[in-house]
């Protein structure tokens, strides 16, 4: 049995920067690689795309990560686990098995399947959020429950090179490697509490390095452009020393894996995953070195008895337009352009969002600086049922070039479609998880 | 003085819900914060933005405050029709509270 591993965290998400997790393969000396990229909606969009297209659905930047990392990740005998199959954990794994054919390389794979629940929805589960029926919510498109740690670590028994799952519990990515490394009992809820709160920390990548913390010269992180992103070193008590390759740019310290610890915790002393309720309130932390943070101390209650279920439905078009006044009155020019697009609306929009940007966009009215801005952009957005009702909203801002205020700029105009998630609790039976093998040898 | 020369936050979001910490650059500072950055202070101070209840958690080994603020980010995420869907900017909206 293993005394330590070294798991690495290259992707928070699904449009993170390529290059920090192949620095993590080539000098990080890894065991695990891990790849975070599915966000709350993600899985959704991608069920649409599978909707299109039974050879798609998984992430789109799949091809471009597995290119540059998969040569080195043989080389370097690193384990990737990564939930980058998205919808399509199936498509996902052939696709890699074609990259590594293409190159001539040998690979194993499994995919982890059984997330995707939608066939045992009826609509008249109750969602978390309203308490109402999830069919009113709109047109249901996609049903994916949060696994845990159980599929992967089947998977690590068959001893692949890639792991690709659908949608599991960001933290479950990191704690499976633990428990199948440590022979961690699925019943010691305190190692299974402080695992999850190293995964916790790393889950987001760079968010531990100093990414979304810089804010100089009060919060100074040298070297931005080259951010490394994290890996922590475990033990077998659980206890993890978080760091980053050196030589990268960014920071880790007191500071940054504090921001990283409470962020999106919604009750501190109980974070729910599938396999854990977790408690954050007994981690502790310290510097122990540059750029070196050790956590320990987390703890766990109790495996949750239900798996949380996002399920994706067809909510509405989002129409906005923009356009930009700057120089004398400007704040007024955009005002008055806004009144006037709201009465042309006035028929097909029963209410309509109006942004001065530069002014009262993000924080509201309470906030507002004393001195006018130079500029200030304008922004409309609407929520329309149609997408030809949507582009009203552009059309109109569009046409305050020759229709509004003097000195209107820079017009942009969009129509998104927006896909709504709701939750709901599914019991743990009827959630069963599947494992799939894919692999290509040389000859 | 704001909080913003003597603390740092990150916002976080789960549906409708936004999550600041506050985290003090001196630990030796977490006792007053916990004084006098209390969860109505919070309420009142980002009254325009956050609708619902907010609910403090206190967490001393780390020397940092958790702030839980319900029906705070319009619809949700994913169905907001506001510039910033996930609240990520009113970490900054916490830290201009004057002290």
């Amino acid at each position: 049995m293993r005394k330590k591993i070294r798991i690495g965290c290259g992707a928070g998400f699904s449009g993170d920067r390529l290059e920090p997790a192949r620095v993590l393969v080539e000098q990080g000396d890894l065991d695990y690689l891990v790849l975070e990229c599915l966000a709350e909606r993600t899985i959704a969009l991608a069920q649409k795309r599978k909707q299109k297209d039974a050879g798609l659905g998984y992430d789109p930047l799949l091809e471009r990560r597995i290119d540059i990392l998969l040569e080195p990740l043989l080389r370097k005998k690193v384990t990737l686990i990564t939930n980058m199959g998205a919808a399509n954990p199936i498509a996902a794994a052939q696709r890699i098995v074609a990259v590594a054919k293409s190159r001539d390389l040998p690979v194993s794979i499994v995919a982890v399947t059984g997330d995707d629940v939608f066939t045992l929805l009826t609509g008249n589960e109750l969602a978390t959020e309203t308490g109402r029926p999830i069919k009113e919510a709109g047109t249901l498109l996609s049903a994916n429950a949060y696994l845990g740690v159980e599929g992967i670590l089947d998977a690590l028994r068959l001893r692949p090179n890639i792991i690709i799952t659908g949608r599991v519990a960001d933290p479950s990515l990191f704690l499976a490697p633990m428990i199948h490394a440590f022979n961690w009992s699925r019943d010691d809820f305190n190692l299974l509490g402080q695992g999850t709160v190293v995964g916790h920390l790393l889950e987001c990548a760079g968010q531990i390095t100093g990414g979304y913390f810089a804010d100089p010269p009060l919060k100074a992180v040298p070297d931005m452009e080259h951010l490394g992103h994290p890996f922590a070193d475990v033990s077998e008590d659980g206890t993890a020393l978080i760091s980053k390759v050196a030589g990268t740019g960014g920071v880790v310290n007191l500071h940054t894996a504090k921001e990283q610890l409470l962020y999106e915790v919604v009750n501190p002393h109980a974070y729910f995953t599938p396999d854990v309720v977790a408690n954050f309130t007994t981690v502790r932390l310290e510097q122990v070195g540059p750029d070196v943070v050790k956590v320990s101390g987390g703890s766990g209650t109790t495996r949750p008895p239900t798996f949380k279920t996002s399920v994706g439905y067809q909510a509405l078009f989002l129409g906005e337009g923009e356009i930009t006044y700057a120089g004398p009155n400007a704040l007024a020019r955009a005002r008055h352009a806004g009144d006037i697009v709201q009465k042309r609306l006035t028929p097909f929009f029963s209410d309509l969002r109006v942004d001065l940007i530069g002014h009262n966009s993000v924080h509201g009215e309470s906030f507002i600086a004393q001195q006018q801005p130079y500029e200030v952009r304008l922004r409309i957005a609407g929520k329309a049922l149609t997408a030809e009702q949507a582009a009203l909203v552009g059309e109109e801002v569009e046409a305050l070039y020759t229709n509004g205020p003097a000195g209107g700029g820079g017009v942009r105009k969009y129509v998104n479609e927006v896909v709504g998630i709701v939750s709901v609790l599914l019991d743990r039976s009827k959630v069963v998880h599947q494992t799939n093998q894919y692999r290509h040898e040389t000859l | 003085m704001k909080l913003y020369d003597i603390a740092h936050s990150r916002a976080g979001d789960k549906g409708n819900t936004l999550t600041l910490s506050l985290i003090p650059y001196r630990p030796e500072d977490y006792a007053m914060l916990v004084e006098k950055v209390t969860a109505a202070r919070v309420s009142q101070h980002l009254a325009s933005i956050v609708r619902g209840e907010v609910v403090r958690y206190e967490l001393p080994l780390v020397a940092s405050l958790l702030f839980v603020c319900h029906d705070a980010l319009s619809t949700g995420v994913t169905t907001s029709w506001v510039m910033d869907a996930h609240g990520k900017t009113l970490s900054y909206a916490l830290l201009e509270m004057e002290l």
